[in-house]
């Protein structure tokens, strides 16, 4: 029982093995995709395992704080940004062993040619709340 | 809506199991029995505000079994309905504490993964909602609702009254008391009334023992973070909020439990909280006797999780230097070693080492609350540091 955070990036991972970009797939390879995605959140549903996903925009703002009183600072986007995050899936599973597993069948979605691609996932562990304190 | 002033929930929910076993026991299946009490219920919890039963445990009986009636009315089981329904037994004598026994047993089966024994055992033995058990495990409700399902039909070849596997319903126990608080459901709290629960109906001295250790750690929950969550370290802790009558209670289970002579793993572990929970302040501790009681855990779990926890110990007997010494015979990859070797290192005055081992535990830490109190260890000692230096 423990919930990992499943990282997509559009930049930042390390190179996939089938690393040609979207927008160069066929119609017919982008549907299979979506449906590859569809299916797996569904399958994690009915497993009891699925908590949330989410895909984000590429562009975004970077905001901060600029003294009481005055509105805050927006600036960006910056194209040169290194990491960038696509989107994420939660899930909430018994052992990391799990977590790898499925992040390992997400990676295998398939793109160009129908083929997985092979893309690397960020798996991360949430922190979790109260335990008992080693005492 | 639901009236918690109106309806004792605790009170509701020890029934819960008691009726779920009635009906299977009147040839309900099991799965469609849990579905029925969990509609029972939840339309106790509508109505009885406003129009309390006269005897609430025939009320849910009636209640369920006419649900699962309905439930199996579509089904195209209807000849065994109607056996069924012909068969409805008079109200009398209808379940035994073995029934209810049983249910601990089936939710907890051994071939559930941890997570779906926990999410059954809250609901059909602890008569939680599915979305009470969803939100303290913060996952959606039909996520968790799967779960359970999904559960419910891996166990649906076993017969309620198999014999059992005690030790993975005291894990699962062990498991919900671990969670503490979730959303509004007070799961430790929980975990302390089915522990009761299950103490009374067996008497096998490790189920005593996991009560009293549940007993002992929740006696000091007041005293274990400060109001906005952070920790308070064993020997920081103000005893006077400690809950004295759960802790004379989960000292006389223990003693009970100790004197049958089968030492077990919880009752070892209740052992070492009682010892804390004895002393009149951190300083009056009896660390030899810890100690001894980690020996003996050590000897009955060969964890490296309560080797850790033993040189701690070992540190506080013997000096830290002792303590040290037992942690380098340990891979220190371990979870929270660094913490461990931090605590041993400042204890023996090398504050330089320690603030720098401090700060490599909070980067390892996984709970919130532990990485905060990490980093405000590294803190103070820097400070420490810079004004005497």
């Amino acid at each position: 029982m423990a919930k990992y955070l499943f990282l997509k990036h559009y930049r930042g991972a390390p190179a996939a093995v089938n690393d040609v970009p979207m927008d160069q797939w066929t119609p017919a390879e982008i549907d299979a995709h979506i449906q590859y995605m569809q299916d797996f959140a569904d399958r994690l549903r009915d497993s009891g395992e699925y908590v949330d996903s989410q895909a984000l925009m590429p562009e975004g703002a970077w905001v901060r704080h600029d003294g009481a009183g005055k509105p805050p600072v927006t600036d960006g986007p910056f194209a040169e940004t290194k990491d960038l995050i696509a989107g994420y899936m939660i899930i909430d599973v018994d052992s990391y062993d799990r977590a790898v597993e499925l992040a390992g069948e997400l990676s295998a979605a398939p793109g160009a040619g129908g083929e997985p691609i092979h893309e690397w996932l960020e798996v991360r562990p949430f922190m979790s709340g109260a335990h008992l304190p080693a005492e | 809506m639901i009236s918690p002033a109106a309806v004792d929930e605790a009170r509701l929910r020890d029934l819960i199991p008691g009726v779920l076993a009635t009906l299977v026991r009147r040839g309900a299946d099991f799965a469609t029995a849990e579905d029925a009490v969990q509609e029972a219920l939840i339309r106790a919890w509508e109505t009885w505000p406003d129009v309390p039963p006269d005897d609430a445990r025939g009320w849910l009986i009636t209640t369920a079994w006419r649900r699962f009636i309905d439930l199996t009315r579509s089904d195209a089981a209807r000849h065994r309905r109607e056996q069924l329904d012909a068969d409805e037994p008079a109200p009398g004598p209808t379940e035994s504490a073995d029934d209810t026994l049983a249910l601990y047993f089936l939710c907890a089966h051994p071939s559930l993964t941890p997570s779906s024994a926990v999410a059954l055992t809250l609901r059909a033995v602890g008569g939680l909602t599915t979305r009470q058990i969803a939100q303290a495990y913060l996952v959606p409700e039909s996520t968790m609702a799967q779960r359970i399902s999904r559960a419910k039909r891996a166990v649906s070849g076993v017969r309620l009254g198999q014999p059992g596997d005690l030790r993975t319903v005291l894990r699962t126990l062990y498991l919900v008391f671990n969670e503490g608080y979730g959303g509004d459901v007070d799961l430790a709290g929980e975990a302390v009334r089915l522990a009761r629960q299950l103490a009374a109906m067996t008497d096998d001295p490790e189920v005593a023992g996991l009560l009293a250790l549940f007993l002992l750690h929740h006696a000091r929950r007041a005293s274990r973070t400060r109001a906005d969550g952070s920790l308070v370290p064993l020997a920081d802790q103000d005893r006077s909020l400690w809950r004295r009558d759960l802790i004379a209670e989960g000292i006389d289970v223990l003693q009970a439990a100790l004197t049958r002579e089968r030492l077990g793993e919880y009752q070892a572990q209740a052992a070492i909280a009682a010892l804390h929970a004895d002393a009149q302040s951190a300083d009056e501790t009896d660390w030899v006797q810890i100690v001894e009681w980690y020996d003996e855990l050590v000897a009955l779990t060969d964890s490296p999780v309560v080797r850790l926890n033993r040189a701690v110990a070992v540190g506080e007997a013997d000096g830290p230097q002792a303590g040290l010494a037992a942690l380098a015979e340990l891979d220190n990859t371990l979870p929270r070693y660094t913490a461990a070797s931090a605590y041993l290192h400042e204890q023996a005055g090398d504050i330089t080492k320690a603030t720098e081992l401090y700060v490599r535990a909070a980067a390892q830490a996984q709970t919130v609350a532990e990485r905060n109190h990490l980093t405000m260890k590294a803190a103070v000692l820097r400070q420490l540091a810079d004004d005497t230096g």
